[in-house]
């Protein structure tokens, strides 16, 4: 379950967006969190709480393979992602990193901008609460279920090898 | 079932007789690669994860070329990490500063990738050697570390797009053009999760440089890779360089593809991206003026000596323009070392131009070329992000060599017959 207030962005957010080259030359954490976003919404790292939600329009993640970009956008202390798609090799870094990403197209349209809302990952149900709404996102497949439940890509490799 | 080039590298690396779109496989990797700012993400998540020794010391490369020579303190510790690991594993494909060259450049012409390969990469435009007929694909840091504990790792067999080439370029025309086209037509995620698989009588006519700049930017496209046959240019290039045997995979006629795009390569003119998406294209002709204020002409894009070649072919006897900086860096030690033999080197400095030891630098707004807010630059690499080579109200606007080369001269976006 995650619950949270929502930031809102557009189509195509792109991995230099989320974290700009000029901060991976240091990848702790910490450092990363200061620096999500700030290049499209530099109050994103000041407003952010513990468990909100981002939600991105189309091919949310596109750029480049830094898997910095989830790593900041979790460790500024989102809870999620919630957008209409995401370029493939984010989609596959959060994953692998266990961090939760729900393609819902519907939920991106209808929920604004600093709405309360609730993501329960179990059943992929997005409601919010502000308006009420409720929404399904997809499933993952199994496999990548399994993946998830295993705590990540490396738990996961460590229990088959 | 019949089977895309693509599909066909996966079944087997996943010991499988067939795959179809939307299946998830484990497959076999021939190569796992990383760069100095994944690599040492990549490490600790090795490590973390309570694993000791990497499944093949000699199917991992590890290429320092984003930040080196090393921009900063940060960067060199970076590096070191990187470095004191592939000591440590004894990973022989491990390239410091002095042999480095950018990745993308640097593997195939070093023979460590070829036809039939099924690579991944943690850097997005490992794309690249889809050129060579390779399933190869951009990962993350944890599937770089996954990759280097078990030699292999999970893929969604992707749906296919057919991009049938025909014809072929006019002169001042490159694979530069013909892959910003591409992305203007189908838009940044008009290949999402799909592979994109060029084929047609167009291809025999590009060269293996035009084919790596196109696969290069099929992520820019959203593609998971892009992917050329295996034609006799093919085996011209890996000849005396790939010394594992060739694997020249070939689509079933009847294989299945979302869509076809057509693409007449006669009627291609130069074309550039606007800020801020390499899909906001225009011919360079409906945009020339555009003032200028950096011209970065390099990248695993455009870094390769054919695109050395076409830049001191413009800009030989001729003067950067006055109040615009002409950056040139060749990809590879093999590339800077031809442009010196065949005197590219000279006809750069003589005009004016910036030549650096190879590094992907400006590309990313790493060093070498950051640009300030307000400036303009035109590059021959192959993003065009906010911020992508400095300042968010920076702004890049991307080219072939030719069209970067001649704007430098002109102080403006121009074509060559402009000058
Ligand atoms: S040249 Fe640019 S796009 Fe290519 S690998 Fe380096 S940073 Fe990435």
């Amino acid at each position: 379950m995650a619950r949270g207030t929502v930031f809102k962005y557009g189509d195509n957010v792109d991995t230099d967006v989320i974290i700009p080259a000029r901060y991976l030359n240091n990848p702790a954490e910490e450092e990363l969190a200061k620096h999500c976003m700030e290049d499209i919404d530099a109050d994103f790292v000041k407003k952010v709480q513990p468990g909100d939600i981002m939600i991105g329009g189309f091919n949310f993640g596109c750029g480049s393979s830094r898997e910095h970009a989830p790593l900041s956008i979790r460790a500024a202390g989102a809870s999620c992602v919630i957008a209409k798609s995401f370029a493939r090799i984010f989609y596959r870094n959060a994953i692998n990193i266990g961090f939760p990403i729900l393609e819902c197209p519907e939920a991106c349209d209808k929920i604004n901008a600093g709405d309360t809302v609730s993501v329960d990952f179990s059943t992929g149900v997005i409601t919010d609460e502000t308006t009420g709404e409720q929404f399904q996102a997809a499933a993952f497949p199994p496999f990548i279920e399994n993946i998830i439940a295993n705590g990540g890509l490396l738990s996961y490799l460590k229990a088959r090898l | 079932m019949a089977m895309t080039m693509t599909q066909k590298i996966m079944a087997d690396h996943a010991g499988l007789e067939s795959v179809k779109a939307g299946d998830l496989i484990e497959a076999k990797l021939d190569l796992v690669l990383g760069n100095d700012v994944t690599t040492p993400v990549a490490i600790d998540v090795f490590r973390n994860a309570g694993f000791t020794k990497v499944f093949d010391n000699e199917k991992i490369a590890i290429v320092l070329d984003h930040y080196t020579p090393c921009k900063d303190i940060k960067s060199a510790q970076l590096c070191k990490k990187a470095r004191d690991f592939a000591n440590e594993q004894n990973i022989t494909n491990f390239f410091d500063v002095g042999c480095v060259g950018i990745e993308h450049a640097l593997l195939p012409e070093k023979g460590l990738v070829g036809p039939g390969d099924m690579i991944i990469g943690a850097d997005s435009h490992t794309c690249t050697y889809g050129a060579l007929g390779a399933f190869s694909t951009g990962v993350g840091s944890t599937d770089m570390a996954a990759g280097m504990a078990a030699g292999e790792n999970w893929f969604k067999v992707p749906e296919a797009i057919k991009i049938t080439l025909k014809g072929s370029l006019k002169p001042y025309v490159t694979g530069k053009d013909v892959i910003l086209h591409l992305i203007g037509l189908i838009g940044v995620d008009g290949a999402l999760y799909k592979s994109m698989e060029f084929t047609g009588e167009g291809v025999a006519s590009l060269s293996m440089d035009d084919r790596f700049t196109i696969a290069n930017m099929a992520i820019e496209a959203g593609g998971k890779n892009g992917i050329f046959p295996v034609d006799e240019k093919t085996l011209e290039y890996c000849k005396d360089r790939f010394t594992r045997p060739v694997k020249a995979y070939e689509a079933d006629a009847d294989a299945v593809y979302e869509r076809e795009v057509v693409i007449d390569l006669d009627t291609l003119e130069p074309t550039v991206s606007l800020p801020h998406l390499p899909s906001n294209t225009k011919t360079a002709a409906e945009v020339k003026g555009m003032k200028i204020d950096q011209a970065v002409i390099g990248s695993c894009t455009n870094g390769r000596i054919s695109d050395m070649r076409a830049a001191a072919q413009i800009l030989k006897g001729r003067k950067v323009a006055d109040g615009v900086r002409c950056i040139v860096i060749p990809a590879t030690q093999d590339v800077y070392m031809q442009c010196i033999e065949e005197g590219l080197t000279k006809i750069f400095i003589e005009a004016g131009c910036a030549v650096s030891t190879p590094t992907c630098g400006p590309c990313l707004g790493g060093h070498m070329g950051c640009m300030c807010e307000g400036e303009r630059a035109v590059a021959t690499t192959n993003r065009n992000f906010v911020g992508r080579m400095g300042h968010t109200a920076s702004e890049v606007i991307l080219a072939s060599p030719y069209v970067a080369a001649a704007s430098a001269v002109a102080g403006c976006i121009a074509l060559p017959e402009d000058l």
